[in-house]
């Protein structure tokens, strides 16, 4: 790794949940107008992601009174003061720019089924749970 | 303190500053530099001071150059530059680092431009050439380069195809972004003459009053 790099690593913002295309999210932003700075908040659908690092972007879209809205964000901003995901999105790709083209029933995106945490909930009553979960417990007590 | 510093180019990224707006910078490993010979007016008729940066294997260095750097006794180095009208001060030896410069100053970059072969008149002269469509046969070419028997030849410096770049290029007033004295890195606003990793000389700017 060069100084380069390691310079970018150190601006990089890691305070964000990790999310994807498709994702339903609400982006917080500080926007100053003349000397009063106040947050402002973006719904919308991540239609996609430019990655290169510090330079990353993600771009956010919403229907706004019928007028398709897009917002390009820089990841690493510090404007972005948080990032909250409401639904998280079941697509087959990774830019969803097809949906500037449909509207209504096409324009609607799966959300996606947590297949894990549904295979958890189910665990307990098979009695597998207490070993996956609890492996160093009994070792403990035997010593 | 002297007039400039030796460093070496290592790429473009972007930065944001106290207002959240984002800037480009290239970073620039500059310095440590050691100051190699002094000279003066009675010895070589003016004065000057010569830096080395990055240092080199004493086996890679041929004898005549050798005998330079032991004169100093700080090693041999890779790159040298004369830099002229320093603080007279300065001694045979001294350290030359990156803190000479802060946040906000103006300083030249100069480095040596990507080398772009034999080139055309439109990228080494931005001329405007021709369509390209509906029949046209005149692309890119240079067109007329003069009148005919009168003056019976091309006048001088006239704008033509040839070699581009690969030539000493100095960017003036580029403002300092950041300044890290422990890693000597560099950050200025703006593009810097050359390619990653190309040696690139950086002075206080010389038309702007800091």
């Amino acid at each position: 790794m060069n100084l380069l790099q390691e310079l970018e690593l150190s601006n990089l913002r890691t305070d964000f949940p990790a999310f994807n295309a498709g994702d339903t999210v609400r982006v917080y932003s500080r926007i100053k107008e003349g000397d009063k700075e106040r947050t402002q908040y973006f719904d919308g659908i991540v239609i996609g992601f430019h990655r290169n690092g510090i330079s990353s972007t993600f771009k956010v879209r919403k229907e706004s009174y019928g007028v398709g809205v897009e917002r390009t964000y820089p990841m690493h901003s510090p404007l972005l003061e948080k990032i909250e995901v409401k639904k998280r999105g079941d697509v087959r790709r990774a830019k969803l720019f097809f949906l500037r083209e449909v509207s209504g029933k096409k324009a609607r995106i799966k959300e996606k089924k947590d297949w894990i945490s549904k295979k958890s909930l189910k665990v307990p009553s098979q009695g597998a749970a207490t070993q996956t979960l609890e492996p160093a417990a009994p070792e403990a007590t035997a010593e | 303190m002297t007039t400039g510093i030796l460093g070496k180019k290592l790429g473009m990224t972007q930065v944001f500053d106290a207002e959240g707006k984002m800037i480009p910078v290239t970073v620039i490993e500059a310095g440590p530099c050691t100051v190699i010979q002094k000279k003066t007016v009675p010895n070589d008729g003016y004065e000057a001071i010569q830096i080395g940066f990055q240092g080199k294997k004493a086996q890679r260095v041929n004898k005549a150059d050798m005998g330079h750097f032991r004169k100093a006794g700080k090693g041999a180095f890779a790159h040298l530059q004369e830099i002229e009208i320093p603080d007279p001060s300065i001694e045979v030896g001294a350290e030359i680092k990156v803190d000479m410069f802060k946040e906000g100053d103006f300083v030249d970059v100069c480095g040596t431009s990507k080398g772009r072969g034999f080139t055309g008149v439109m990228k080494r002269w931005n001329f405007k050439g021709g369509r390209a469509t509906h029949g046209s046969m005149f692309h890119r070419a240079p067109g007329s380069i003069g009148a005919s028997a009168y003056p019976s030849r091309v006048i001088k410096n006239m704008k033509m195809a040839g070699h581009y770049g690969n030539e000493k290029t100095t960017t003036l007033n580029l403002k300092v972004v950041a300044v890290q004295p422990d890693k000597n890195l560099l950050l200025v606003r703006g593009a810097v003459p050359g390619s990653k990793n190309g040696m690139v000389f950086i002075r206080h700017a010389v038309k702007k009053a800091n």
